[in-house]
């Protein structure tokens, strides 16, 4: 009989050697004469474990990690491929409670297929989504993601079912949609997991998309630092069109789509949206002002729905399951789960999907088991480089885009990463500015300028150069940017900078400094 | 006064609807989509704004501009945010105090402090809008990070820093002062569509790249000034103002380069021209320039300009300055002789389309009155007398249809024989504009001209036919529209003649102007053609815009007819969006023409046969006229080779130089006994003559202009006549010493008798142009303020005249000894003959005239790019360096003839248009070889060059 065993095709996996974990199985069964099928299938998040393999047992899925080449006799050696005991054993992976205890409806199969494979995908109950609203009228896919409460998952929060609205009551010849999947947020991974684990997922929430709003071709913008997600999402592609669930007259109905990927050119800012689309029209990535919005001219001047990977990726859900069985999950504004994203200085790194309300706390130490290195947390940077730094003391703040918004913070893409008390708060704050220095798109003047200024004023207030002058320019600085600059990247940046002064001002004072010296 | 246009910040709104909100408490009533900057400004108010200008869309980088709406949070920016009805925006508050303040001083701590030795001191909007938010303090101080200082603090190399840029001849680039508004960015792309500029790098590192920081004159940039005028700080400053500081003075007047003509403003110190800048209320170009008109007016003053009157007894007699009234009396004396000896009709002029209405009118006013004979011809004979003819036949009236504007309209842009890039740069960027916003693009032209393909630009069908089968391609495209059902019925009816249609129909219908049989004499795939006709016929409103490459050919007026056939059959006549529209080449060929230079025609185009017409002439010029019309330049040119023609008053034209054939003219020219030229310079054809009377420079002139859509605009007086006199009073006292009393005051009362004895310009005057800006004719009683539009619900002749255009091929054929057609066109940089803009900095770009020969014709004659070749023809033979290229297709080569030296001419055939002698410039079979040497005729040249120009010592 032949045995299947699963090794990740994750870039996360194959960054820490799945590829030649896989290869020193095949050997091995070859040599032993075992029979094995090796799928690689994508990750189950559990990223401080990859390469985690699995085995297909009668008692269910075992899981062995983090595997190396150097483990792979003496896991033979241990029948693993027979569901026998390791020291890297973690039994069966159902029972596993840092999976059990999540909520997954976005990743409900990551881990479990052939992300590329139609079967499988249609086997977990893929295309269910997309099989109820070829038969639905445009507005009524666009009541149901309204319905469901579903929030921009890109961080702005901006409630999807407006923005699909706006596209389908648009009169146009040619309407688009674009995915924005120019994942730069540092810390942030859960839009590749669903590029490289999930992709039909996110064609199929693409394809509704387009049948909800009357758009007939859809652009998926990737960042040219992803290289597997970008083969991955063609190969995934080439595969839907095959089995009809994309391209022309999907499933022999009357409606059709088509998808292309795009690969960005490394800025950061291209995963603004307006910048994103001038680039996908093949210029430079400069940020357009708004008004007019994407939604009614966007790409090529012509209406278009933008959405995150994940925001895309949610709607199957909404549609196979209604949008109230998707509403019945997160907290007073916030509904459904959020894929978050562990990282920076943590114990058990890895995607968490929860519903909105969990606290910030119980998501660090609870699943991230509290810091790599031991120390006491100090702060949490939540929503990426533009996202505030979280004090300890708030960590029974709960994940809702309201409750952080109150405090000063943002949930933002649910990246969140986590720093020891060795940080230096005021090298934080400067690398804040540093990053939208070096990533500003360079069009208005508060980001262009205003970025290196704050650089160069907080190096300033740390040499201890008139401190309290440059401590009240720096504020003035941040005052410009936030109300002054043209998009979230100049107006979001003073947030970090502004919450480390807030909550850790003792980082920028010579005497305190010189005294951690 | 210095004339400052207002800047609303943002580009008018077209729309109808209006909406009404309030600003800082005033109520204001604006089109809906209009910015709320622009209605402010609309109220007077003037909120701080630096990377907005209304001659670009809104950008929203430069965030001055930011203004509070009640009950809308935050502080958008008013240049991007449309106004909406009823809300309440305060433009001034302690907040967007703060907030301007605080980008100021961003901007301050990149930029250099020098403003008191700045060139742009006194015309700097950043120094403009540092003062209008109080900035007092840079807290940053000066030693952060910057683009200004070639060393850092600590004595490192900057490596941000660059140096000036000084490249191009005009103007200069410094990115130190750079605030990266992209004001030239954008300039550059929205409204030149050049798109040689780009802002590169990221974040601070961002700054204005030329091509791919290659600098100015290197990269694709085309000079046309843009950038400069969009620039608010002393980054791209003129080189003029650099070294003259700012004007004190303007004044408004008409450029004197192409039919475009456009309005500029002349920015003066005293009378020292500092620059000329676009004006933004002139109607053909509304802000816009070409290098030409924008920097290349320095011939104006150079130091090759002849300011006093010459005589000579024999041409190869060294001039002899003398007095205006020996000059004068010299000529005078000697045409009386002439025609005393060899009767009347024995002498001659012609007119130029470079001089003003009211000086050409004086000329052919003192041909007809002062020399009793129609002698009168013009340069339009070689550029666009086919358009007259074949125009006033089809439609009634010799001239284009639309105003420029009118291609803001158009769906489908037939480009035919012109290469607008090049000759009619400002307004190939007002097309440039409409086909990137989606216009289709058809081009019918040998060559792959920028039009073809260039940024943003690609057209939708192109036909490289062979030169001279313009009609073969015209006519297949009529056969392809009606015999596939695609001619505008309703419109034929109502409009056309129903006789001439059915007779046309018959032939155009035959099997024989089938695009399968006539794509093969021209050249071009049947398919192609069939393409063409379907897409000018159904894709909405369809303009043809055309050049000499019509009309200079042996069926040059036949082609003009054809084209008007294309629009009455499909209806695209008579609104705006279509039309047929001559591209002219010269500043005043309109005019020209108009003012009545043709030997057969009085002012307005009315024939000299005319009785009444005639009369009434006689009348108001008291003076007896010929009834019978005189001789065309070719037939002066022939008529003095046999000798019976021998005298000729030839105004600002150079026809040694742009005739055909260019042995023919100077044979004629030598056998002359009295030449006259009125020019700048001792031109080509100074070289033959005996009497030189110096002209005047456009900055000089005091009249006007008529450009390509009609519309006659003023040439105003900026400096004195540098050689003392108006050329129309010269030309008044020659008439006087010819006995005749021709007198005027000024030129507006030339303009008084004009609108007295042509209908069209009944309305006409300085005073109307003055209030109206420039109007277009026909301006009378039945249309006060012009027309922009012509042949609106009924064709000027009444009914639309269908036109036979049967094909009928040149003489002038390619043979195993002739095998290659040689065409003829123009560069941007340079201008016709090259008098005015080879003594400019243009030679810059084009410093000599080569021949574009295709790699597969190159290879075959063992040419290599670079190297000199013969190119001779059965007229005559010249030496041009080679350049191979694809843009040209096998079997053509074309060159310009810009230089003299390169006597473009001298090869080129008498052969013409059959209706009006339009030369045959397009075609002339020749031969190209390798040669090591110039040819006998440019030996020639530097000899006559040396002898026949010198001036005596005093």
């Amino acid at each position: 009989m032949t045995i299947k065993i699963f090794v990740p095709r994750d870039s996360a996996a194959t960054a820490v050697g799945a590829n030649e974990v896989a290869e020193a199985i095949a050997a091995e069964a070859a040599r032993q004469k075992i029979s094995v099928q090796i799928i690689r299938n994508s990750s189950r998040g559990m990223l401080w474990l990859e390469p985690f393999v699995e085995v297909e047992t009668p008692l269910g899925r075992m899981g062995y990690g983090p595997v190396s080449t150097e483990d792979v006799q003496r896991l033979f050696a241990a029948k693993f491929h027979e569901g026998g005991k390791h020291a890297f054993s973690h039994g069966r992976v159902d029972d596993i409670a840092w999976l059990k205890n999540q909520e997954r409806l976005t990743f409900a199969r990551a881990g479990i297929t052939d992300p590329v494979s139609v079967t499988d995908y249609v086997a977990h109950r893929g295309f269910e989504g997309l099989g109820k609203a070829l038969k639905m009228a445009g507005s009524a896919i666009v009541a149901e993601v309204s319905e469901s409460g579903l929030r921009g998952r890109g961080g702005a929060g901006f409630p999807t079912g407006i923005k699909w609205k706006t596209v389908h009551d648009a009169k146009a010849e040619q309407k688009y949609v674009c995915c924005n999947a120019d994942e730069g947020d540092s810390g942030t991974f859960a839009d590749r997991m669903v590029m490289e684990g999930d992709p039909l997922m996110l064609i199929e929430g693409m394809t509704i998309a387009g049948i909800a709003a009357g758009a007939t071709k859809g652009f998926i913008y990737i960042r040219s630092e992803y290289p597997d997600a970008i083969a991955t999402m063609k190969e995934a592609i080439t595969a839907a069109v095959a089995a009809k669930w994309l391209g022309q007259n999907i499933q022999g109905t009357e409606h059709s789509f088509s998808l292309e990927v795009r690969r960005g050119a490394g800025a950061y800012i291209c995963g603004e949206e307006t910048a994103m689309l001038e680039s996908l029209e093949g210029k430079r990535g400069m940020v357009r002002a708004k008004p007019p919005i994407p939604a009614l001219q966007g790409l090529f001047g012509q209406p278009t729905i933008i959405n995150n990977v994940l925001s895309f990726a949610a709607v199957p859900y909404i549609l196979a399951k209604g949008g109230t069985a998707y509403k019945n999950y997160g907290m007073g504004r916030s509904r459904g789960t959020l894929p978050f994203q562990l990282a920076g200085n943590i114990k058990q790194g890895g995607l968490v999907e929860k519903a909105f309300g969990i606290t910030l706390g119980e998501l660090v130490n609870g699943f991230g088991g509290g810091t790599f290195s031991g120390r006491p947390i100090r702060a949490i940077q939540v929503g990426g480089p533009l996202g505030s730094y979280v004090p300890t003391s708030q960590l029974d703040l709960p994940m809702d885009y309201e409750a952080f918004a109150a405090k000063g913070a943002m949930v933002g893409h649910g990246g969140i990463v986590v720093f020891d008390d060795s940080v230096d708060m005021a090298q934080q704050a400067r690398f804040a500015m540093e990053f939208c220095a070096i990533e500003s798109c360079g069009k208005c003047t508060p980001c262009r300028i205003g970025s290196t200024r704050g650089v160069e004023v907080i190096d300033k207030i740390t040499a201890g150069e008139n401190r309290a002058a440059n401590m009240a320019l720096l504020e003035d600085l941040c005052q410009t940017m936030t109300d002054g600059s043209l998009c979230a990247m100049g107006g979001l940046t003073p947030m970090p900078v502004m919450s480390a002064v807030k909550h850790f001002p003792e980082d920028f004072s010579r005497a305190s400094r010189i005294a951690a010296e | 006064m210095l004339i400052k246009e207002t800047d609303f910040g943002t580009p008018a709104s077209k729309a109808q609807a209006m909406v009404t909100l309030e600003i800082d408490g005033l109520e204001v009533t604006v089109p809906e989509g209009t910015s709320i900057m622009r209605a402010a400004m609309e109220l007077g108010t003037k909120i701080p704004k630096l990377c907005a200008t209304d001659t670009l869309n809104s950008f929203g980088s430069c965030r001055l501009c930011l203004v509070e709406i009640e009950g809308r949070k935050g502080t958008p920016a008013s240049c991007t945010t449309p106004v909406a009805p009823g809300i309440k925006v305060r433009t001034q508050t302690d907040r967007l105090a703060n907030l301007r303040k605080g980008v100021m001083e961003l901007y301050i701590s990149d930029h250099p402090l020098d403003c008191l030795t700045c060139a742009a001191n006194g015309d700097c909007e950043l120094q403009d809008m540092a003062g209008a938010v109080g900035l007092r303090d840079v807290r940053y101080g000066y030693a952060g990070d910057n683009h200004t200082a070639p060393c850092k603090a600590n004595g490192e190399e900057n490596f941000r820093y660059k140096p000036k840029d000084e490249s191009n001849p005009y103007f200069t680039f410094d990115p130190a002062k750079c605030i990266v508004c992209s004001r030239c960015v954008r300039a550059c792309e929205e409204v030149q569509g050049t798109f040689a500029l780009t802002i590169d790098g990221r974040g601070f590192a961002s700054h204005v790249s030329a091509g791919m920081d290659e600098g100015f004159l290197a990269s694709e940039c085309v000079s046309c000034g843009a950038c400069v005028q969009a620039c608010p700080t002393a980054t791209l400053t003129e080189k003029t103002v650099i070294q003259k500081g700012q004007a004190e003075h303007s004044v408004v007047t008409t450029c004197a380069y192409c039919g475009v003509g456009c309005s500029f403003k002349a920015e003066m110190k005293g009378d020292d021209v500092v620059r000329m800048v676009p004006y933004k209320d002139g109607g053909a170009n509304e802000g816009h320039s070409c290098v030409k008109g924008r920097f290349a007016w320095g011939y104006a003053t150079h130091k090759d300009r002849i300011t006093s009157p010459m005589v000579r007894d024999k041409i190869t007699d060294p001039w002899r300055e003398v007095s205006w009234e020996e000059a004068i009396s010299t000529a005078a004396s000697r045409f009386k002789a002439i025609q005393a000896q060899y009767g009347t009709g024995s002498i001659g002029g012609i007119t130029s389309s470079r001089c003003t209405n009211e000086e050409v009118y004086v000329v052919q006013k003192m041909i007809r009155a002062a020399f009793h004979n129609n002698n009168v011809d013009t340069c339009a004979r070689v550029c666009h007398s086919p358009t007259g003819y074949g125009l006033s036949k089809t439609f009634g009236t010799s001239a284009g249809t639309q105003d420029f504007r009118s291609v803001e309209e158009a769906d489908v842009i037939m480009v035919i024989g012109a290469n607008p890039t090049d000759g009619h740069p400002v307004f190939a960027s007002r097309m440039k504009k409409r086909i990137r916003a989606g216009a289709k693009l058809i081009v019918i032209d040998p060559r792959k001209t920028d039009s073809v393909k260039s940024p943003h630009v690609k057209a939708t069908v192109h036909l490289p036919l062979m030169p001279g089968t313009n009609v073969a391609i015209v006519n297949a495209m009529a056969h392809t529209i009606l015999t596939e059902g695609l001619e505008n019925k309703a419109f034929v009816a109502e409009r056309c003649d129903p006789v001439e249609f059915a007779h046309w129909c018959d032939f155009i219908r035959e099997q024989r102007n089938s695009p399968e049989v006539l794509g093969l004499v021209a050249g071009v795939d049947p398919q192609a053609i069939r393409a063409a006709a379907r897409l000018y016929a159904t894709g909405g409103n369809a303009a043809i815009y055309y050049g000499l490459g019509v009309t200079e050919h042996s069926q040059g007026s036949t082609m003009v007819m054809g084209m008007a056939n294309l629009a009455m059959l499909t209806g695209n006549i008579g609104r705006r969006g279509v039309g047929v529209n001559p591209l002219r080449g010269q500043n005043n060929v309109q005019g020209s023409c108009d003012m009545g230079s043709f030997p057969h025609e009085f002012p307005g185009y009315r024939h000299v046969g005319d009785d009444t017409v005639r009369q009434m002439f006689e009348t108001v010029w008291n003076a007896s006229l010929d009834s019978e019309p005189g001789l065309r330049i070719p037939n002066m040119l022939n008529a003095a080779v046999e000798g019976t023609f021998k005298g000729i008053f030839v105004q600002g034209e150079d026809i040694a130089q742009s005739d055909p054939n260019t042995k023919h003219v100077t044979e004629a020219l030598e056998n002359m006994d009295c030449v006259v030229v009125q020019d700048l310079f001792l031109n080509e054809t100074a070289a033959f003559a005996h009497v030189f009377l110096p002209g005047t420079s456009f900055l000089e002139k005091d009249g006007t202009f008529t450009n390509a859509e009609r519309r006659i605009n003023r040439v105003r007086q900026v400096k004195k006549p540098m050689q003392g006199k108006h050329e129309w009073l010269v030309v008044c006292e020659l008439a006087q010493a010819m006995g005749y009393d021709m007198r005027y005051t000024n030129a507006s009362e030339i303009m008084d008798e004009i609108a007295r004895v042509t209908p069209t310009f009944k309305g006409v005057s300085f005073a109307k142009i003055e209030e109206m800006g420039s109007v277009q004719w026909p301006c009378n009683d039945a249309a006060p303020d012009g027309t922009p539009i012509m042949h609106i619900g009924k064709f000027v002749r009444g009914l639309g005249r269908f036109m036979i255009t049967d094909y009928v091929p040149t003489n002038e054929r390619t043979n195993r000894e002739y095998p290659l057609i040689l065409t003829t066109g123009r560069i941007l940089s340079q201008y016709n003959v090259g008098a005015q803009t080879r003594r400019t900095e243009n030679v810059a770009w084009h410093a000599e005239d080569v021949l574009e020969i295709h790699p597969h014709d190159a290879e075959v004659r063992g040419v290599r790019h670079g190297q000199m070749v013969s190119i001779a023809s059965r007229m005559g033979a010249t030496t041009l360096r080679a350049d191979v290229t694809d843009k040209i297709p096998q079997g053509v080569v074309y060159t310009t003839f810009h230089h003299p030296v390169s006597g473009a001419n001298v090869i080129t055939t008498e052969f013409s248009d059959w209706a009006t002698n339009c030369p045959e410039y397009k075609v002339t079979a020749v031969q190209v070889t390798l040669s090591n040497r110039q040819s006998d005729w440019q030996d020639e040249w530097e000899v006559r060059e040396r002898e026949n120009k010198r001036v005596a010592a005093e």
